[in-house]
């Protein structure tokens, strides 16, 4: 069956293609030179030259995000692979099917400390969630493919193959991808029954249950947000979603009370501390979410489905777990509820639900509106009005402004929401945003960035212009890390150490420098006309929005506070005030 | 839930490929787990695997976690929680070199002699004893020998298989 033996470089390739691969995001060095031959005498592959290695990554991580395919990386050996690092771990962190071939020296030259050498597979094994180093070009195939395997299946998460320049050289013959089936790798991806029929008893026995969504709906696929979807208008129970969660659920769907966590909505963080029965599907109740472990949802049972065994009982003591793949456990729970027409008590849902209007009508996210300064906020709101009838993905760097286009933003579907959630990281929305567009050429694709994040990968205007991607760079710039800022102000005495970025570059002209198209808003009556014009640009463009420099984003739990101790914006009469406990303050 | 500490004893079956045993420390320290012990040797060469025995320390919240771990590195078959699963037994061995003349010397062998401790090697002026047995029986020995002219103490961790007729599966 198998043909002609191959050089390494060109199995490489063969595999990539048969593994539906269609576009790679990298950057060439000399121990990736054969690959990048191989590249240059075939046609099906399009090569994506990033102006930065941790952007290839964030680039396949926005193409993987936004289109439910693998996204693939390819760089060279040494500081190719350690600048893909963060690429990587933000990809393990928030669970993204990466596939990154890293260039190698030469098998007799490894462990010599060789030129551009680095340990890779020793640097990357906490960052991936597998990693190869090919010794032998007859296992060249094989790897590619289990690699593919790895990081679809299961928990997703980034795969490296690390590869020696000897071996990409040498030949060998091709293995197909249905020639391989992975040794000990088998998650389960079917849910037990008995566990279904636990969960379904104790929805019905609800009298305040509440839905918790996150980032593993998304990545299980549309079908299983709108199963998630289906799940929750089906019980008429309120739901509340996680940052990586949004779009899982509609926003508009009147069950939903919005993001819940340290800067979630004020109903449903509420919510989440006063359930009975909380049903957790793809979310894995990380910190941001919890707040205070100990006060966490005190009374409630909780339901968690989730595919890596690992993530239940991790931080909070569950009461029924389900392990399986988001998709086929909410389809196997929709059928027991139908099949036994179980619903909550209806009365008590009456009730429940007055408690959420009641909290709902605080209106949590009421700033205090201005004519003269641009609150970030309303920018975002006239975004929002701008593009909500289009097919928008929104990137997001890290800081207040993500955290704004969190709440003020609004996702009616899966995949159109790329933000670093786990990892946090700086710099990733741009690059994403690249990714985003190459995988979805007729999207309106945004990056809501601040003015410090963009800095740290605005290099990729550069690789924008060169394949004439449209994204646009929506800056909310305040001059400060406002988030740096905003901790400083609450919790370190105002003492605003090294926040604020003197120096500044002119963006608009930095946006034209790159070839781009620049703008810039400074009263709030100029918004509308320059998110117009952004729209209408058929260029990269990034748009320096002058917004007020001190405002803060709120609701806000501090660390170490727990769910129902929400500080609320100035705006709100009654919100706690309590100072931040020194517990709290160690906390990140 | 208690919060009591339990020390498990648990058996990963894993792929006998470089870079295995990184995987396994490097899942504890970087995770912040206990490692009191861990050994591991090929023991199905036919299909090119090994097994790790580890021995843990934790909570039982912090010890599910740990399985929970170990079964999710793509190269683990399988994991067992020996401590969990029933009667097992355990083995340690050690080999212990104690240095000394007159009535020491003769202590050391008499105590060896009830420890079931066998001589390997032995000089005018020591002795290496081979001793398996619990980690328990080990240490009490090496106590023993402490004040007898101990210079020397090596021991591979534990190893542990379950009682009964089934194997790992
Ligand atoms: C790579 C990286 N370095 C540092 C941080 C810590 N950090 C979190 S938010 C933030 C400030 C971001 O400032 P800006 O991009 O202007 O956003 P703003 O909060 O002002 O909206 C910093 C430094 C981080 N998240 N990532
Ligand atoms: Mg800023």
């Amino acid at each position: 069956m198998s043909t002609e033996p191959m050089q390494g470089a060109e199995l490489l390739i063969k595999a990539l293609v048969d593994q539906g691969v269609e576009v790679i995001f990298g950057y060439p060095g000399g121990a990736v030179l054969p690959i990048y031959d191989a590249l240059f005498k075939q046609n099906r592959l399009r090569h994506i030259l990033v102006r930065h290695e941790q952007a290839a990554v964030h680039a396949a991580e926005g193409y993987a995000r936004s289109t439910g395919k693998v996204g693939c990386v390819l760089v060279t050996s040494g500081p190719g692979a350690t600048n893909a690092v963060t690429g990587l771990t933000d990809a393990l962190m928030d669970s993204i099917p990466i596939v990154c071939l890293t260039g190698q020296v030469p098998t007799h030259l490894i462990g010599n400390d060789a030129f551009q050498e680095a340990d890779t597979t020793g640097i990357t094994r906490p960052c991936t969630k597998h990693n190869y180093l090919v010794k032998d070009v007859r296992d060249l195939a094989r790897i590619v493919h289990e690699a593919f395997y790895v990081a679809t299946h299961g928990r997703p998460g980034p795969v490296v193959i690390d590869l020696p320049k000897d071996v990409l050289f040498a030949s060998g013959d091709y293995t197909p991808p249905e020639a391989v089936t992975h040794k000990s790798y088998r998650p389960q991806v079917e849910p037990d029954p008995q566990r279904i029929e636990e969960a379904i008893e104790l929805i019905r026995g609800a009298k305040r249950p509440l839905f918790y969504g996150g980032g593993g709906i998304v990545n299980s696929g549309p079908k299983a947000a709108q199963l998630f979807t289906e799940l929750v208008r089906t019980t008429d129970a309120p739901a509340t979603l996680t940052l990586m969660g949004l779009g899982a659920l509609p926003a508009s769907d009147p069950r939903f009370l919005g993001m819940v966590g340290m800067h979630g909505t004020y109903e449903a963080n509420l919510a989440m501390h006063g359930c009975d029965v909380m049903i957790a599907v793809g979310a894995r109740f990380d910190d941001r979410v919890t707040g205070k472990l100990s006060a966490f949802s005190p009374n409630s049972k909780k339901i968690h489905i989730d595919i890596d065994p690992s993530s239940i009982n991790k931080n909070v003591r569950v009461d029924v777990a389900i392990v399986g793949d988001a998709g086929r456990v909410l389809e196997a729970m929709l059928a027991a509820l139908k099949r036994r027409k179980a619903k909550p008590d209806g009365e008590a849902m009456a009730a429940w639900w007055r408690q959420i209007d009641e909290w709902r009508k605080r209106d949590c996210l009421r700033y205090r509106k201005s004519d003269d300064v641009i609150k970030p906020q309303f920018a975002l709101e006239r975004l929002y009005a701008a593009v909500k009838d289009r097919d928008t993905i929104i990137t997001t760097e890290v800081g207040q402004h993500q955290m704004w286009a969190a709440q003020f933003l609004r996702f009616e579907r899966p995949n159109r929401w790329l933000t670093s959630g786990g990892l946090g990281t700086m710099g990733y929305g741009l690059p994403a945003a690249i990714g985003a567009q190459i995988g979805n050429p007729g999207a309106t694709v945004i990056d809501v960035a601040g003015e410090a994040s963009i800095l740290m990968n605005i290099q990729e205007m550069s690789t924008a212009v060169q394949y004439r991607l449209p994204v646009k760079v929506f800056v909310l710039n305040n001059e400060y890390m406002g988030m740096v800022r905003q901790w400083q102000e609450l919790l370190h005495g105002g003492r605003y150490a090294e926040s604020y970025t003197a120096a500044l570059p002119d963006f608009v002209r930095l946006a034209e420098a790159f070839g781009g198209v620049g703008l810039r808003a400074t009263k709030p009556s100029e918004l509308d006309r320059v998110i117009a014009e952004m729209l209408r640009a058929d260029k990269p463009c990034i748009v320096d929005v002058l917004v007020d420099k001190t405002e803060n984003c709120f609701p806000m739990i501090p660390s170490g506070a727990a769910h129902n101790e929400m500080l609320l914006g100035p705006e709100d009469a009654g919100g706690s005030k309590k100072p931040v406990s020194e517990d709290g303050m160690v906390l990140v | 839930m208690s919060e009591a500490i339990e020390r498990h004893t648990i058996a990963v079956l894993v792929d006998n490929e470089p870079g295995i045993l990184a995987r396994v420390v490097g899942l504890f320290s970087g995770r912040g787990y206990n490692i009191e012990s861990l050994t591991v040797a090929e023991t199905d060469p036919a299909n090119n695997l090994s097994r790790i025995t580890l021995v843990t320390s934790g909570t039982r919240m912090i010890i599910e976690q740990i399985k929970a771990q170990l079964s999710r590195l793509v190269p683990v078959h399988g994991v067992h929680d020996l401590t969990d699963e029933g009667p097992h037994v355990e083995r340690e061995l050690a080999l212990i070199k104690v240095a000394g003349t007159g009535e020491k010397r003769i202590e050391s062998l008499r105590l060896a002699d009830i420890f079931r401790a066998k001589v390997v090697d032995s000089t005018t002026e020591s002795f290496i004893f081979e001793i398996t047995g619990s980690t328990e029986k080990l240490n009490a020995f090496v106590k023993l020998m402490e004040p007898l002219g101990l210079v020397d103490v090596s021991r591979t961790g534990v190893v542990a298989i379950a009682r009964g007729p089934r194997g790992f599966s």
